[in-house]
């Protein structure tokens, strides 16, 4: 670790690691300093400007994007800072679909948070407002809908694309007043390269990206993600017996707090209808319900005969540990063979 | 991973996959990383934002390819020839790291004589690619330390995956990249626990980590604990399992979790085998294609449903926590098997939680032996080996000395052998078997809402060139037949394909891939060869 570096904000002493931004060096050290397009896991790129503070001997700066340096002075509010913070404010939420009662993001909301703090002069905004609102809503992703008409053009899920997933697949297009986020040839979301792995609709800090399929859960329950041999951890959303969320544990060694589609929208397998719920025995060539007592005592009465190497067993890679464990013991101990295998091979 | 076993002494990957972020050259070989271990995908794609090298050894344009360096498109079943060619460079060069090589290795010397028959022209034969794109592939890789090797089950999946390992692990060795942080050969595990499934021994020949059964040491020790008469004899392979239920050799069958008759190459074989059986349980939480051929279907809970542990694909044991209860009367894999086993009046199978399992685990696997619910729950994970409680686990494998006997890396010379399948004027064109990243080998995915929508079907991906050949233009429905069964199925055409190979993914019952695949086997990791199988295309 590097020295830390002293600085004041506000009268309040604090102290931060070298290269930190003062913004982050304040949040870190409980200094609100209201802000949108930071996010702490993305590079930060200063394009909403509500951030700005001023230094003592400069000109008010964004604090985002300004390193913090050994006795430093620096001032959040003053009746001018918080003039133009109202301006920048006010210009991103010109033609933003305020319906905030109906919106999956309300209370969560980052627009809300600024709002709060900053304060909107309504009728002013309302003069302004275009009477229709410019953007169709995107629902062609089967599990994140894109609704550019609450969009603060904050640039967050970009930078997620092009840094924590790595692909690039959206970018700003367009200029000025018809600025907007968009896929190559400004096509539906589904029809470009988007491999739906939900890490920008996380991060958006408004109710521009929302998931589709999922409701707020009872209870979370943290476990490993099903499908590949990857490992993400997952914090599983369950509401009424079903599985209803899921998100990425932060922190997890082996995803660093990420997931694919799969982990993040692919469980509701789990709730289908189409589950095995009662042991089947086959009857007259039919596969007829049973109960476990029946089923159980079927299969040891039959497998009692075929003991050696006239039994075979194909455990799954799918299954626990703990499953397999018992699998390959009740093959070598009870059924006397190491007729035993899985689909590792492939 | 019979390969890693034999010349490192172990068949895990060697590194963290953190680690590969700061890899300052990765070569992913014969893996589609970005559709089949997603998040190994963006942290390679972030190696190269910090800048990586990035080497894409695959007979298709893999979408890893657009941050690729260097894309190899060499011909499919040709790996061993380019890596061995490779390697041949790097000690012509003079790129190998001598002191390493002297210090953690042996067999160097009969390693080189064995290079000598990858002279350039052979290694350009059989790969189909240009010299000089090896050369540059050989110098990228040994010039930019620490380089990571990636590979699954493109590189696994062949008659001769056990040499295309070696060859691999060959590489690493001479240029002093294992023991190494952010270096390694690191094998991509499929599915969640394969891991964990070949830790526990569900594999022929070893008990709990990879203790021979044929070992008189290792099987005394397992009849002590389970207090039972153990056979010495190795057990037979998947798909050998169904070549002597076919023969009629093996009459009983438990299966679980699996759908064989969607994911066994040569399907048809497997599925007439299965019809034979005598005695068929199938354990699923789903009444697949297999389970409907069953005498009995016994329900399981899904993961979401159970307790207990997965092993990823780097060592790292992490806790399964249970969500919700099961649906209707499913139970745990292990509570079913345990009560078939009560019932059948063995001892031994008294277990009330995974818990208790675990800890029976850790009494008898010395790699485990350090690790326990209560640590995973504290520390989060542990990756093993873990020998004991105060162990930190080991996020590096053979840091120190490697697992073999003599505590070295064993160089091994490999002789070149052609793929078994090979294509004629009647099958001209090779196909080749993928995953999509929406899909997931088997049935899981097929009922998750809307990973269908997006993965778009089934489809086989061919070369502009070849198709229009054929007179198939996109979106046409063809027939595919092999030498052993044929299907129908939607062209997509794409250069993502070489010229000459087709590309299929196996997901969906309704166009059973395997049906056409080879079950020619390796003869030590006894792999079928899904990845190689000579096809015609026509229009239906
Ligand atoms: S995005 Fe925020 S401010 Fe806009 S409607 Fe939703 S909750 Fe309200
Ligand atoms: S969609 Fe969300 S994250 Fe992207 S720019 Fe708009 S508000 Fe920001
Ligand atoms: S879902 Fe993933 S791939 Fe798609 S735009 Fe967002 S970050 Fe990019
Ligand atoms: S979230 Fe995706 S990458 Fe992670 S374990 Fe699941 S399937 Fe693999």
């Amino acid at each position: 670790m590097s020295e830390l570096v002293t600085l004041t904000i506000d009268g309040v002493e604090i102290k931060a690691e070298p290269g930190t931004s003062v913004l982050r060096a304040a949040l870190e050290n409980g200094i609100y300093i209201p802000h949108l397009c930071d996010h702490p896991d993305v590079s930060s790129v200063g394009i909403c400007r509500v951030c700005i503070i001023e230094i003592e001997g400069r000109r008010p700066t964004v604090s985002c994007k300004t390193p913090v340096e050994e006795g430093m002075v620096v001032t959040t509010s003053n009746e001018e800072l918080e003039k133009t913070r109202k301006i920048n404010l006010e210009l991103l939420v010109l033609n933003h679909d305020y319906n905030c009662q109906s919106c999956a993001k309300n209370s969560q909301c980052k627009l809300q948070e600024l709002t709060r703090y900053i304060g909107l002069d309504e009728e002013r905004i309302k003069a302004m407002r275009e009477p229709e609102l410019p953007h169709e809503i995107d629902d062609s992703n089967p599990y994140y809908l894109r609704d550019l008409n609450k969009c603060v053009l904050c640039g967050i899920c970009v930078r997620t694309c092009e840094e924590i997933q790595g692909d690039g697949c959206i970018d700003f297009a367009f200029r000025g007043i018809k600025t907007k986020i968009s896929v190559l040839g400004d096509k539906p979301i589904a029809e470009s390269t988007c491999v739906t792995c939900g890490e920008c609709v996380t991060r958006c800090p408004v109710g521009a990206l929302v998931p589709r399929r999922e409701m707020e859960p009872t209870y979370e329950v943290e476990t490993i993600c099903p499908f590949c041999g990857c490992g993400c951890a997952i914090a599983v959303g369950a509401r009424g017996g079903k599985l209803v969320s899921s998100r990425a544990v932060p922190g997890s060694p082996a995803s660093g707090g990420t997931l694919c589609v799969k982990g993040r929208f692919g469980l509701s397998f789990v709730n289908s209808p189409e589950r095995l719920t009662k042991p089947l025995i086959r009857k007259d060539g039919e596969l007829v319900e049973a109960s476990w007592e029946e089923a159980i005592s079927y299969v040891a009465q039959k497998l009692g005969q075929y003991k050696g190497d006239q039994f075979a067993a194909i455990a799954s890679a799918k299954c626990t540990t703990e499953d397999n464990y018992v699998m390959q013991k009740f093959t070598r101990a009870v059924m006397e063979t190491n007729n035993i295998d899985h689909c590792a091979r492939l | 991973m019979a390969g890693l076993a034999t010349a490192l002494g172990s068949g895990a990957m060697t590194n963290t996959i953190a680690e590969i972020e700061t890899s300052a050259c990765i070569m992913a070989i014969g893996t589609s990383t970005t559709e089949a271990h997603p998040i190994i995908g963006y942290r390679v794609k972030r190696a190269v934002r910090n800048g990586a090298k990035l080497i894409v050894a695959n007979p298709q344009e893999v979408p890893l390819t657009q941050f690729a360096d260097l894309h190899l498109p060499l011909k499919p079943g040709s790996d061993v020839a380019l890596l061995m060619g490779m390697a041949r460079v790097i000690i012509e060069e003079s790129l190998h790291d001598q002191q390493y090589i002297e210090q953690r290795t042996e067999n160097f010397e009969a390693f080189k004589q064995s290079l000598e028959a990858y002279t350039p022209e052979f290694v350009s034969d059989m790969t189909g690619l240009d010299w000089n794109l090896v050369v540059e592939a050989a110098r990228m890789y040994a010039e930019n330390g620490p380089a990571s090797i990636l590979y699954c089950m493109g590189i696994t999946q062949h008659s001769h995956g056990t040499d295309n390992v070696l060859a691999i692990s060959n590489l690493a060795l001479i240029t002093g990249n294992l023991g190494r942080v952010s270096g390694g050969v690191n094998p991509l595990r499929g599915q969640n626990n394969v891991q964990g499934a070949c830790d526990m021994g569900s594999l022929p020949n070893v008990f709990t980590g990879y203790q021979q059964v044929a070992n008189d040491e290792a099987r005394s020790k397992f009849e002590m604990a389970w207090g039972a008469t153990l056979s010495g004899k190795p057990g037979l392979t998947h798909t050998e399992i169904f070549d002597a239920a076919y023969k009629g050799d093996v009459k009983a069958i438990y299966l679980i979790g699996e759908n064989p008759v969607l994911t066994e190459a040569n399907a048809a074989h497997a599925i007439e085998a299965m019809d034979r059986v005598e005695f068929f349980i199938v354990q699923d939480i789903f009444l697949n294609e297999t389970a409907q051929k069953a005498d009995v279907v016994l329900p399981a809970a899904s993961f979401a449903e159970k307790n207990g542990t997965f092993v990823n694909t780097e060592r790292r044991v992490q806790r399964v926590r249970k969500v919700v209860e099961p649906v209707g009367e499913a139970k745990p894999d292990w509570w079913i098997t345990s009560a078939i086993a009560n019932e059948m009046g063995a001892d031994g199978f008294a277990y009330n939680s995974a818990a208790d399992i675990f800890a029976e685990i850790t009494s008898v696997t010395p790699s485990y032996a350090g690790i326990s619910y209560q640590r995973l729950e504290e520390e989060g994970s542990v990756q093993w080996p873990c020998p004991a409680p105060d162990h930190p686990g080991t996020p590096i494998l053979h840091a120190e000395k490697f697992a073999t006997p003599s505590g070295k890396g064993k160089l091994m010379p490999i002789e070149y052998r052609p793929s078994e399948e090979c294509c004629d004027f009647d099958f001209p064109l090779i196909l080749t078997t993928e995953r999509n990243l929406f899909q997931f080998h088997s049935t899981m995915t097929r009922y998750s809402e809307g990973l269908d929508e997006l993965s778009g079907g089934e489809y086989i991906m061919i070369n502009p060139q070849d198709a229009e050949k054929m007179g198939i233009s996109e979106g046409d429905m063809v027939e595919v037949s092999s030498r052993r069964g044929k299907l129908q199925v939607k062209a997509r055409i794409t250069r993502r394909c070489q010229p000459g190979v087709a590309s299929l993914s196996f997901h969906f019952a309704e166009c059973p891939t395997n049906l056409l695949t080879s079950a020619a086997l390796d003869p030590v990791a006894k792999t079928p060869e899904t990845k190689v199988c000579a096809i015609k295309i026509e229009k239906a």
